[in-house]
């Protein structure tokens, strides 16, 4: 039956319903950041948006996802890795399915989760205090960037455990043991075989985290109350606040910048893995 | 029937009984796990701690057992319910279809698809919330299922990728054309041959695109659904902040073994049809 | 081919169905022999058709009540919800207890055509606003219009003033000595063991930014510049006393908080409660006082329940349940002369500390208020 028509057709139900998915909001937010409240068209919201506050928001979003992109997304290799190759099935089957609710995790809750373990009366920091290892009385604190940063780890590393193990799989034991029998050492398995075959996984894995990131928007926001500008954020607050009631489509245009910044990642990546998939082969 | 176990093994377990080696308890995985464990762990413990005092800070399940009383709950969970379920229908019938016939028809299209189903990352959930609301016609806007409907974009970056790799993991073609050959229509060959061998990595997309649904709250929130995510954020009783965290508490703990539950079903199943083969 | 044609005919026969559907819901007068379109009526008459007496036949007819953003611990809301409910014998339907004025706002549009569509909103006054600009309201005047001031209504009944209350500092009495205005927090220094919090970021929460404003005005500012008070919590940040999280009851018993500043209504709902050492106050150096905003939707699934509701609130039982829950019902000076306020309930407001006049920023002032506080507040609040 397949064989009889135009294989395209099959998959169109698919790229139909995808385009119609992304596509529509995608144009939406064009239009609607276009425009004024009032509904005629202006140049006046993005231009706005590419000064003072929300220029250093998106500043700030950019440099916040990038440190979450890359640091859990090594810690999350060496993690998953340890997963692997460990004895214990029921470790895995734990893990898999803990990543997968913790990478979901986020918000008030796992802001409160760590003002209950690192705030100034935090479990930790009790601990540590009993110890004069107080970290607040060493500069540190939980509301500032590096803070949020922190707590980002912890749905991001789960992320990157989600997105790495597959890849694991793809490392056949057959290649270390050959290479093994070749003489070579640990060091140069990683170098010339483990790395290059995980490589361009762990650059997806990092452009999911960084995608991830940029878009989270409900923990920042309950652990820091805006004394952290980020663009999702003042996309929150114009459109789902308090305070500002006229200001939506500033919204709007903020959310264009985001698509822009990823879309310019998404392109990178795209040559940083063609470069990475030559060692492939 | 061989074949088909060897690959079982390598999918579902741990290569290094293949290699018949003995791992020695390394000092790296040991440092590993120790500061993996204190950093998940110790905030959940905090958070437990919490939850287990009561309001003069004495040791008490009370936070915890008030919580089936609550307004709201019930609904809140039949919500995230139907939506995970809407969400599994339209993936089983579009995604997974889709997916096995690139690689057996269109190979050379297999990088494009990895392209378009990694594309839902450069969307982040608060946009496309964004412009849905503005963009969708009423009737739409109007069902909870709209938010399935995008869940099903949201997940598959990992739907996708976890069955492009379990369907590379497998010789599809052989195994098809051997089912083909044996007088097996499509359905037949889909049903019985290809869909049990992709049983890991389907049951991978269940338990991702499940704790998606069950944890996702921007766009939920924002499309006025009270699912369980946002319930929780919501549910205030009277003025004892015990009980909001029991709820968060709660609603990871018990998704998260929900999950695992899904999951274990699964291998005691394989491992009875693998001792029934065994015993052949 | 056929099949993606059968798709687009089925979409189009489900979209004709569903329109049609919408249409008929819409519709505003009722099935039956009622001939009065409540969504049409602006105010009450003594008799006829348009007289309190056939408004609650009308609305114990519709039967349903759909309200939205009112958590049951705000201003008493619980009680009012419980109250109506009690009376009239209609089911109120609460929806999204926790969502912002811009959530409601936003599901006047969102939900029109939508059976659970919201009957009634109560948001900040900006966002009411916003809402007659975008022509979301009706007109409606209730029995007791005349007892609400001029300045908290507009002139054509689209939307009301209904409760509010003053920008108070609660203190753990347990936990710190509390001070007693603005001007001490600011003087503290770390050793103090202040860890002074708002309720959410002013950015995003009205009384966060009113708090904000009443910080401006006890440090040299006034309802018309907001930057002294943006300074303020720039000084407590420096100083280590300003804890930057979302300030609640849950942070409090935990310790993470033990000063928070926020309406004196919700501190006295939603913290005191649960904490015996909880002391709420207005500071002496500065009483900002708010209220919030009712309106009716024009597009109201259930237009005479609406109306039967606000007429509810209006009246003296229902401004004395807002009394009750510590907030200051719009009509409290009317009731206080005609010695309709509850006594018992009076006395517990907190009062306002000797020597103090008691401001109320305009509509046009919070909003230069939040262009300021929006513009300053991450690069001089945050550490940068």
């Amino acid at each position: 039956m397949f064989r009889a028509i135009f294989p395209g057709i099959a998959v169109a139900p698919f790229l139909i319903y995808t385009f119609l998915g992304l596509g529509v909001p995608v144009i939406a937010v064009v239009i609607n950041a276009f425009h004024s409240q009032t509904g005629k068209f202006t140049t006046a919201n993005i231009k706005l948006v590419t000064t003072g506050i929300y220029r250093l928001g998106m500043y700030n979003s950019i440099k916040l996802s990038l440190i979450t992109a890359i640091i859990p997304g090594v810690l999350g290799v060496f993690l998953a890795y340890a997963i692997h190759t460990s004895r214990s099935s029921w470790l895995r089957r734990l893990t898999t399915t803990a990543s997968g609710v913790l990478a979901n995790f986020g918000g008030v809750n796992l802001t409160f989760m760590f003002i209950a373990t690192l705030g100034s009366t935090g479990v930790l920091t009790a601990w540590l205090a009993a110890v004069h290892l107080n970290p607040w009385n060493h500069g540190f604190s939980l509301y500032s960037f590096y803070g949020v940063a922190f707590v980002y780890l912890y749905f991001q590393i789960p992320l990157m455990v989600l997105v790495i193990t597959p890849a694991l799989g793809g490392l056949r034991p057959a290649w270390r043991e050959a290479a093994q029998n070749m003489g070579a050492s640990n060091w140069r398995y990683w170098r010339y075989v483990g790395v290059p075959v995980l490589l361009p996984s762990v650059l997806g894995g990092m452009l999911l985290l960084f995608g991830s990131s940029f878009a989270a928007y409900a923990t920042a926001q309950s652990l820091t109350t805006g004394i952290i500008a980020l663009a999702p954020i003042q996309i929150g607050n114009l459109l789902d606040g308090n305070v500002i009631s006229n200001e939506v489509n500033v919204g709007f245009a903020i959310a264009l910048g985001m698509l822009v910044v990823l879309t310019v990642t998404m392109v990178c990546y795209g040559l940083v893995r063609r470069r990475a998939s030559k060692w492939l082969r | 029937m061989a074949e088909e176990l060897a690959l079982e093994e390598v999918l579902n377990e741990s290569p290094v009984r293949r290699s018949g080696r003995r791992r020695r308890p390394s000092l790296w995985r040991t440092v590993v796990f120790l500061f993996a464990g204190l950093y998940f762990l110790l905030p959940i413990y905090a958070g437990m701690k919490f939850t287990l005092q009561d309001i003069h800070g004495h040791f008490s399940f009370g936070a915890i057992t008030s919580l089936p009383h609550v307004a709201g709950f019930a609904d809140a969970f039949w919500l995230s319910m139907r939506l995970a379920g809407a969400t599994l229908v339209i993936e089983a019938i579009l995604v997974v279809p889709t997916a096995i016939y690139v690689h057996l028809r269109l190979p050379r299209l297999r990088r494009l698809f990895e392209f378009i189903t990694i594309l839902p990352i450069v969307f982040p959930p608060i946009v496309l919330i964004l412009g849905l609301t503005r963009a969708a016609p009423l009737w739409i806007r109007a069902s909870p299922y709209m938010l399935s409907a995008e869940y099903v974009i949201l997940s598959l970056p990992f739907v996708y990728r976890s069955l492009d790799a379990g369907l590379s993991a497998i010789d599809l073609k052989t195994l098809t054309e051997a089912a083909r050959s044996l007088g097996g229509n499509w359905v037949k060959t889909v049903w019985r041959v290809i869909l049990p061998n992709l049983r890991p990595a389907l049951l991978s997309a269940l338990v991702l695109s499940m704790a998606l649904v069950l944890g996702e709250y921007t766009m939920a929130s924002l499309d006025l659904w009270t699912t369980i995510p946002v319930w929780i954020v919501q549910f205030q009783q009277g003025s004892n902040g015990h009980i909001q965290i029991a709820a968060s508490m709660m609603g990871l703990i018990v998704t998260w073994v929900l999950l695992t539950v899904i999951v274990s079903i699964d291998r005691t199943e394989a491992r009875r049809r693998k001792a029934t083969k065994a015993a052949l | 081919m056929t099949f993606k044609r059968k798709i687009g005919a089925t979409l189009a026969a489900g979209a004709t169905m569903a329109s049609l559907t919408l249409v008929s819901i819409s519709g505003s007068a009722p099935a039956g022999a009622a001939t009065v379109n409540w969504s049409k009526v602006t105010h009450l008459t003594k008799s006829g058709p348009t007289s309190l007496a056939a408004l609650v036949k009308a609305a114990k007819k519709e039967g349903k009540l759909n309200v939205i953003a009112l958590p049951r611990n705000w201003a008493n809301y619980g009680a009012l919800l419980d109250g109506f409910h009690k009376k009239y014998g209609i089911k109120i339907t609460s929806a999204n207890p926790d969502g912002s004025s811009a959530q409601e706002v936003a599901a006047l549009t969102a939900d029109r055509g939508r059976s659970s569509a919201p009957d009634v909103i109560d948001v900040g006054t900006s966002y009411a606003l916003t809402a007659q600009q975008q022509g979301l309201l009706a007109s409606y005047k209730v029995q007791t219009w005349n007892e609400i001031p001029a300045s908290l209504k507009d002139a054509g009944g689209q939307w009301f003033d209904d409760y509010g209350g003053f920008v108070a500092i609660g203190c753990n009495t347990a936990a710190v000595t509390c001070p007693t205005s603005f001007q001490q927090m600011l003087a503290a220094k770390a050793s103090s063991n202040y860890k002074i919090g708002l309720n959410n970021s002013p950015l995003q929460s009205n009384s966060a930014l009113a708090g904000v404003q009443a910080a401006a005005l006890a440090n040299g500012g006034s309802l018309d510049n907001v930057k002294p008070g943006v300074d303020f919590f720039a000084t407590l940040a420096k100083n280590g006393t300003f804890v930057p999280t979302i300030a609640n009851v849950t942070t409090v018993e935990n310790g993470a908080t033990n000063i928070v500043i926020w309406w004196d209504y919700l501190q006295a709902t939603g913290i005191s409660p649960s904490l015996g050492s909880w002391k709420v106050f207005v500071p002496s150096d500065a009483a900002l006082g708010e209220y919030y905003s009712q309106a009716i939707s024009k597009t109201a699934p259930h237009p005479a329940t609406a109306r039967l509701w606000e007429e509810y609130l209006y009246s003296v039982t229902g401004q004395n349940l807002w009394l009750q829950g510590e907030a200051r019902p719009v009509e409290l000076a009317y009731m206080q002369a005609h010695n309709q306020a509850n006594k018992a309930w009076l006395a517990k407001l907190p009062s306002l500390p000797a020597g103090t006049t008691p401001q109320y920023p305009s509509t046009a002032q919070i909003a230069a208020a939040a262009t300021v506080v929006g513009n300053n507040w991450a690069t001089e609040v945050g550490a940068g």
